[in-house]
This record gives structure tokens, sequence and C-alpha cells, in this order.
């Protein structure tokens, strides 16, 4: 069958499977729309949770990532796992003690103040947009390539559908359409790369392939992979480029970011116990784990396929590279896009695809006759096209589409939910009208998700930046805001109002300054990035990735500090501290 | 729940979390980041140790880590008699 039509029938599929759960799955009170009645099983809730967390950015970006940066791909993979562990052993059981509806609530009672919440909602919708926008954007190329349809087209079908399932059903909604999400994007992303792992090596466990020997060749697929990268002047894949302290903060910032994401913390508000709140994140993590072990076998194997597709022969032979008029079906598609292009600098018909920012690789160029590199590659294509690269049959492709899809859907809805519920329950229930009823409260919830799915879909149309830098700030806002808060608040009982709120501010402002400084984000208008974003100008070496690290110490020291200066928060407090600590009574 | 049943059932959780904490950073960043040149002149299975931990071997050892510190703590919850029956 066309792979057109076969791609809106297999997505098209899968949204009326949504549709479906979310009609089934309706939310009647503010405790389903917030929190699922709290009746979700650990397991679902760990599927749920991987597919709120893995986005577009974990699906469609991650692997392509990796393949182009190497080594220094590891600081997402370790920075969005490790992260699990901290939510498991610091955050979730106590906060599912807790026992109410969303962060900023925790935040506001816990450090007895309404200024403390409403920071927390601040910093909440900041993290929450930020990490949105990555997600438009995601849906926007996999509509603009697969149902070849105009990318604002394609933003108003996502924005329909994740209205549809996120203002019926609310959290319960969300929940079960997550786990349908999870199941459809995890197909989707090990199919083709156990396919692939077969072609290139004959195992069909890529987490094994990964360092198994290329078939016939006699050497591993990561040594072969060295070899062939560095004959064209790129940097070793095994082998970083990042220094040592950025790769650790980047690291941290994304592990601590991943523990203060809201609508991945609420999701341990959602299960019966105390118990399932712990085990529940080990599932999550063990799905979640299952895509993040294959990405760098897909993104080793994608560079791999990559480069022997440009460079089939001997580097520096004349028909050693790929001639542009034999260019295989999908390097002309994916240059109908935009994201893929070639510029024929020397005139000779074929693609010359290497390093020309090295130094030590000049010569060999200059002697082959190659005027620099003539292919540019958007990293956010490999995974989308590896399939194609490697042949595999259509229904593979379009499984692919409908998995991409799937992963920037469940996380919109994920982050729409958690605004929703920042500004009905905390802004309008919390702050102007107490005694609302439940009624109009779902109302309210409703009403704002719609406003938050419009402004979502708005930044969707510009976003600035690729999607998995874009993700990665908002880890570093997470990181340097509502983690620390939260943390000091269930093992610090003498951090206090003041100190919260001043460590809160401090890390927020610090870190989004230092982004902005560096990369711009939300100020372009007004002129930002100001800085050069070169090693020599960053603080201490660590870059605007790895700066949530630094924003979340500084969060700790301030909030430290100021709590001890200050008088010690009231006895109702410290002993709100005392319940949430143990699992019964209290 | 005695104040003092309540203190040494919170240090035990904090000792629990103490042992997989250093766990999760010996493996991740002490095997995966400042040690990475070191492991890599070691071999298993085709794959550069210090690059297979940073690229898999940690995220195994993070899933295993979660499972084991919620068994261990469900037993110290029964132990102080403070679990969800």
């Amino acid at each position: 069958m066309e792979l057109k039509l076969l791609t809106y029938l297999v997505v098209g599929a899968s949204f009326a499977l949504y549709i479906g759960i979310a009609i089934w799955s309706r939310a009647h009170t503010t405790g389903d729309f917030y929190i699922a009645g709290k009746g979700v099983s650990p397991i679902a809730n760990g599927m749920a949770t991987a597919a709120d967390w893995m986005s577009a950015a974990s699906f469609i970006s991650m692997a392509g990532l990796i393949a182009f940066l190497g080594y220094d791909g590891s600081v997402y993979l370790m920075g969005w796992t490790g992260g699990y562990v901290l939510l498991a052993l610091f955050l979730a059981p106590y906060l599912r003690k807790f026992g109410k509806f969303t962060v900023p609530e925790f935040i506001g009672e816990r450090f007895y103040s309404r200024t403390a919440r409403v920071v927390a909602v601040i910093c909440l919708i900041v993290v929450s947009f930020t990490y949105v926008a990555g997600q438009m954007r995601g849906v926007g190329i996999v509509f603009s390539r697969f149902l070849e349809v105009d990318v604002t087209v394609g933003l108003i079908i996502g924005m329909g559908i994740v209205f549809t399932y996120a203002v019926l059903g609310g959290m319960k909604g969300v929940t079960y359409t997550q786990v349908a999400q999870y199941c459809v994007l995890i197909f989707a992303y090990t199919v083709p790369a156990i396919f692939i792992a077969i072609q290139i090596t004959g195992n069909a466990i890529p987490q094994l392939a990964f360092g198994s020997e290329v078939t016939g060749a006699g050497i591993s697929l990561l040594d072969k992979l060295d070899d062939i990268v560095t004959s064209l002047g790129f940097n070793q894949y095994t082998d970083g480029t990042k220094s040592r302290i950025d790769v650790f903060c980047i690291t941290l910032a994304l592990m601590m970011g991943t523990a203060g994401l809201p609508h991945v913390i609420v999701r341990f508000f959602t299960v019966p116990k105390v118990r399932d709140a712990r085990i529940s994140a080990g599932y999550a993590l063990l799905f979640i784990a299952v895509l993040y072990t294959t990405a760098p076998a897909v993104g080793a194997m994608a560079r791999y396929n990559l480069i022997n597709t440009m460079q089939p022969g001997e580097v520096g032979s004349v028909d050693g590279n790929l001639a542009y008029s034999d260019r295989p079906e999908w390097f002309n598609t994916w240059e109908k896009t935009g994201l893929l292009k070639f510029e024929d600098k020397n005139g000779d018909g074929r693609v010359q695809y290497y390093n020309d920012a090295s130094d030590e690789f000049q010569d060999s160029a200059q002697k082959f006759g190659w005027q620099g590199n003539e292919l540019f590659v958007d990293r956010d294509i490999i995974v989308l096209a590896n399939p194609e690269i490697a042949k595999l049959p259509n229904w593979v492709i379009a499984l692919v589409a409908a998995g991409g899809i799937a992963a920037a859907l469940s996380t919109a809805a994920g982050l729409l939910l958690v605004i929703s519920a920042a500004i009905s329950h905390d802004i309008v229930k919390g702050i102007f009208l107490p005694n609302i009823s439940d009624r109009r409260e779902l109302l309210a919830g409703r009403i704002a998700a719609a406003v938050a799915i419009v402004v979502a879909g708005y930044l969707g149309f510009d976003p600035p930046g690729w999607v998995a830098q874009v993700v990665a700030f908002a880890f570093g806002l997470a990181a340097a805001s509502l983690f620390p808060a939260i943390l000091l608040g269930i093992f610090f009982k003498r951090v206090n109002k003041e100190g919260a709120i001043a460590g809160m501010l401090t890390g927020l402002v610090f870190t989004y300054g230092y982004i902005e400084y560096f990369k711009g984000l939300f100020l372009k208008w007004a002129g930002s990035p100001w800085g050069e974003n070169v090693t020599e100008q960053w603080l201490f070496g660590i870059s605007p990735e790895g700066i949530g690290a630094l924003g979340m110490l500084l969060n700790i020291s301030v909030a430290m500090i100021v709590s001890y200066a200050t008088a010690a928060p009231p006895q109702h407090v410290q002993e709100l501290v005392e319940h949430i600590r143990i699992p019964r009574g209290g | 729940m005695t104040p003092e049943n309540r203190a040494a059932y919170w240090r035990a959780n904090l000792r629990l979390v103490a042992i997989c904490m250093s766990v999760w950073f010996v493996c991740s960043y002490g095997f995966g980041i400042l040690l990475v040149e070191q492991l890599n002149e070691i071999r298993v299975a085709g794959f550069q140790l210090g690059f297979w931990f940073a690229q898999q071997g940690s995220i195994y050892i993070f899933v295993v880590l979660i499972f084991f510190y919620a068994w261990r703590m469900n037993k110290i919850d029964r132990q102080y008699d403070v679990d969800e029956e």
C-alpha cells in the first residue's frame, strides 16, 4: 500500500483509540480531574508516567542527538533516567502521603504561605510552557513530513485531539490514554531498532547489537564507527568534546530537573498508597529504560548507516562518495522538508559529508578536491528517517509516525493538565474563590486547560529552538526552582517560608537569566541572547544546559541561610512534616 | 508511635537512602563520567566499559536500585509498624 495512505490509516486508528478511551474514562469530580480519583494501579501508573515522561524529545530527538554527539549524548541518557531514583527516594512517597492535588499546594502548605504557593505556580508555568513548546514543534515535524499537511494544520489537528481527551477526561482520561500511547510508542520505537540491528550485526537485541560485530567486518560496531567517523575528520564516537565539568553539571541538572517536573511528580498523587508510589516509580523507570537503552543503539546504527550511504566507497577515491543523481528516495523526500540539504560546493555531482571544521582533516580534504561539507542533516530527522534509510517496509514507517505523535501528545496532555490544575486549584480556588463548589472548580479546570492548549499551540508555531534543547532548559529551570523547595520541605524541618521563597526565586531568576543571556528564550524581541555562547564566556565552564545544577545549589544555600536567620516554622507545620514522613497515621 | 520510634524509623530510612545514593553516584557520575577514560581501557562484549556504563549500565542499575529501595522500605515499614496493612 502507498506510504501516505498507510500512515493516515495507522495514525487515524491511534487517534480513534485515544478518543474512545477518553469518552470511556470521563472525569466526574475534581478528584478525577486532578489525580484520577487516586485509583490507578502502580503498573498502569508506571506506564502512564513513562508515556507522560517520554516526549517528542525522547522519541524523535534523543537518538539523533546521540548519533551526532557520541559519548557526550550520555548526559541525556543518564540525566533523564537517574532522576527517577531521586523521585522514588526523596519525593514520591512523601508527596503521596501528603495526599493533595498539586505541587504548589504542597509548597503552599509546607511553607504556610500563599506567596510561596504563587511563586511555585509561576515556576510551574514557566517550566511547563517551555517544555510544551518543544512538544508542539515535534507534532509539527511529524505531521508535515508524514501526512504532508501544512505545519499549521498539523498543529491544529494535534491541539484538537489533546483538547478532546484532556478537557473531557482530566487526569483520569489522560492516564488511560497514556497507557495506550506508551504501547504505541514503545512498539514503534523498538520494531525498527530490531530490524536494523539484525541488518547490521545479525543480533536482534539492539542493546547487545550495539556492542556486537558488524556482519562480515570482523570488528565491533562501535570500533567500526570510531574508524569511519575519524576517517572523515569527525571526533571519535566513543569519546566526547564537552568538558568533564560540563558533562557532570548537565547530567545533574537533568536528573534534578526530572525529579522537579510537576507533570511527573503529580503522577505519584494518583496511586492508592504510599508503597504504590515507591514501586510505581520503579515500574515507570523500567518502562522508560526499554526506550532509553535502545536509543543509544539506534543512534550508533543510524550514524553508521548515514555515513555508509554518503560514503559507500573508500575516503578520497573519486567514486567513494554517493553520486547525487543516485540518491535514495528518502534523501529526496527529506530534502523537500528542508531538514536535509545538499549543496554541491565543488561541483562534482557527488555528496561529500565530512567535518570541515577539523584542522587536521583540512589537508586531506584539499588533496581530495573537497571544498567543504556538502550535506546538512537536521538531528531531529534521524529517528524518523531511520526506517527509510534502512529500507524497512512501509508499515514500519507509518508506525514510527504514529509513535512520534503519541509521544508528543501524551507529554503535551500531561503538561497542559498540570498548568490547568495550577490555575483552577491553586489560583482560582486557593487565592480568589476559596468557597467555590466542586462542579464550578471542575469547569474552571476545563476552561484553563482549553486556554493553555491554545497558548501552547501558539508557542508551537514559533518555538524558541529545536526540541531537545528547549526541553533541556525546562529541566534546568525545574532543577533550580521546584526540586530543592520540595526536597527541603520534606527533609529539613527547619526550613521556613522566608527561606523557601528566597531560595526558589534565586534559583529561578539565576538560571533563567543565564539561559536567556546566552541562548535567548522568551525575550528574543528585546534582543536576547546578549552573550556569546562559548566556553570561555561561561561561568566555571558550565553551559546554559548545565547551569540548573548551579542554580539548584544556590537555591539550597540561600534557603538554608535565610531559614536559620529567621524564625522556625510554626508547630503545626513541623507536625505536618512528621506526618508525611511515615506511611501510616501520624 | 513514640517519638523515639519515629526518630529510629526516620534514621533507618535515611541510612537506606544513603546506601542507594552512593551506588547511584558511583555508577553514573563515577564510572560514566569521572572515571570514564580509565574504564574505557577495559573491554567487555565489544564495549569500552566506561562508555557502556554511561550509555547502558547506569540505566540498568537505576532500575534495580528503585525496586531494591521499595522492597527494603516495605520491610522497614512493617518492622516499625507503620505499613499500610
